[in-house]
């Protein structure tokens, strides 16, 4: 059986029809298991392209995207960030980050009840901006930080 | 005019002055700013969680739970027996820190050998280790508690005494002692202050950060490990897990960090 | 087998905090240990749900910290509502868990 299905029955307690199309080979477990991953979008190298790819390209600064993160991190592997937009009509926030070998690293969808707002960590590579974007109304707004990354002291 | 332009030149060059000190301040201020963030959003808790259902779960050839391990205030009595800690148990005759005091409930109660109990004592990222999810779990319960280490007992005076002086001995193939690196105000290693820890300031602020989550490694630490390690950093031999040497050095700074709130496992760099 | 999850929701006012914690490597696949690379292994979708209806629907990369914390808000809420907040991973792994309302 090939390693993609047996990871859906072992997870969905896959029964019934859905095993059959299974067994038949007729789901692929990307489309069964969860919402979409934008695969393209989260592949990309470039900053101008990640930006692109989520339609941010002509994104304008606005001071109603609140980013607030320390501009100097102890250590990359976690920059805490929060992040909370005032822009009326906020659906998704995106975080950037210029300098990670992959800029695009999430994406939330806020739909009816939730506040455009997000705390999170992330991981940064090297000192570089962090891009916070928010979607609302078809348009895009991004707010800006540069976040100095510096090594421990005590051998990490 | 000469007299004005020459003020006006000292008050530009005195404003200077008074802004490029400010800078540092701001570097130390964006740190603080970052330990207190990732201290906001840690996932230190979860060690808590963990270690709550390893304290309950009957386990080794006794089949028996750590329930009525006595950590110094009776029998599975929890809340504050770490801010009491490291302390004299008459059932041991020896001063005992928190991580020596498990292995001791370990064999007693759970009739592990004290070879099984202390076979994996640090775990990695991927693997945390028994210990570290116990201690994150009775550290916990000491949350909000008040550092309040004993030196009654003569035991217990002895091990401070004995801590203090190891603290200050130079020894080791490059002639450190703890005080060369927290000895000292105003000292740092790249940009991580190095608390002074033979200070009750220094001890206060610092002690009480561990067992603490390592976000570099994303692992919680406990004291032991952080005391091996320094012992690795300055070159000394690999100092026993719960030896009266490791004890002797937490008691030193348990005490000198007395008063001190306990504010439960910690988060850092 | 996924490692602990944990939600802590407090109401705030005129909104509700919510907070969880997650065991994850999320290894961005770069990593070498042993001399071996580590492979990708993190987690792509987040949910969250409250009193069964999506309110929050997160794409997540090996770019999030290991073991996540994040903390979401949502309008309003009431002592008791239920906070189901899961994951899935680039594996197919997943995990959820959920909480009350404080």
């Amino acid at each position: 059986m090939d390693e993609g299905r047996r990871v859906i029955l072992r997870s969905a307690g896959a029964t019934g029809a859905l095993a059959a199309a299974l067994a038949a080979g007729l789901l692929k477990p990307e489309r069964v298991l969860a919402a979409t991953w934008d695969k393209s979008a989260f592949r990309q190298k470039d900053v101008a392209d990640a930006l692109k790819s989520i339609g941010a390209d002509n994104a304008v600064a606005s001071k109603q995207v609140m980013l607030d993160v320390p501009e100097i991190a102890e250590n990359g592997a976690v920059v805490p960030i929060e992040i909370a937009s005032h822009v009326p009509g906020t659906k998704s926030i995106s975080v950037v980050i210029d300098k990670n070998p992959f800029p695009l690293t999430s994406r939330f969808d806020f739909m009816e009840g939730a506040l455009p707002y997000v705390k999170l960590n992330v991981k940064m590579g090297q000192s570089s901006n962090i891009r916070v974007i928010a979607e609302a109304g078809g348009k895009h707004y991004v707010a800006m930080r540069e976040v100095k990354v510096t090594i421990g002291g005590c051998g990490g | 005019m000469l007299a004005l332009r020459t003020s006006a030149v000292l008050a530009a060059v005195a404003l200077a002055i008074a802004a490029a000190p400010v800078r540092a301040q701001d570097e130390k201020k964006e740190i603080q700013k970052y330990q207190r963030m990732t201290a906001e959003s840690s996932p230190v808790e979860l060690w808590e969680l963990e270690g709550a259902d390893l304290w309950k779960a009957k386990r080794g050839p006794n089949k028996v739970s750590l329930e009525r391990c006595d950590l110094g205030m009776g029998p599975g009595v929890l809340k504050g027996a770490y801010a009491r800690m490291p302390r004299y148990f008459n059932d041991t005759g020896r001063v005992q820190d928190l991580e020596s005091r498990l292995v001791t409930c370990m064999t007693t109660l759970q009739g592990f050998t004290e070879k099984e109990a202390t076979k994996r004592v640090f775990g990695n990222a991927d693997k945390p280790s028994d210990m570290e999810y116990l201690s994150a779990y009775v550290a916990g319960k000491s949350r909000g508690i008040r550092m309040q280490v004993s030196t009654k007992n003569p035991k217990e005076k002895a091990s401070y005494e004995m801590g203090k002086a190891m603290f200050h001995y130079r020894a080791g193939p490059w002639d450190f002692s703890c005080a060369s690196c927290h000895g000292t105000p105003n000292k740092r290693i790249r940009m991580q202050q190095l608390p002074v820890l033979s200070s009750a300031q220094g001890a206060r602020g610092t002690y009480t950060t561990w067992p603490g989550y390592r976000v570099s490694v994303s692992q919680l630490k406990t004291m032991e490990w952080r005391i091996n390690d320094c012992f690795r950093q300055q070159r000394f031999p690999e100092p026993t897990y719960g030896s009266d040497a490791v004890v002797a050095l937490t008691m030193y700074m348990a005490v000198n960090a007395n008063g001190a709130v306990y504010r439960g496992p910690g988060t850092k760099r | 087998m996924p490692g602990p999850m944990k939600i802590r929701a407090t109401l705030k006012g005129d909104y509700t905090d919510i907070r969880v914690l997650m065991s994850h490597p999320m290894e961005t696949g770069q990593r070498k240990a042993q001399g071996k690379l580590v492979p990708a292994h993190f987690i792509e979708n987040v949910t969250v749900k409250v009193n069964g209806k999506t309110v929050v629907e997160a794409q997540t990369s090996q770019a999030v910290s290991r073991n996540p914390v994040f903390a979401f808000r949502v309008k309003g809420g009431s002592k008791g509502d239920k906070v189901e907040i899961g994951w899935v991973d680039n594996k197919g792994e997943s995990n959820k868990t959920e909480a009350a309302v404080a």
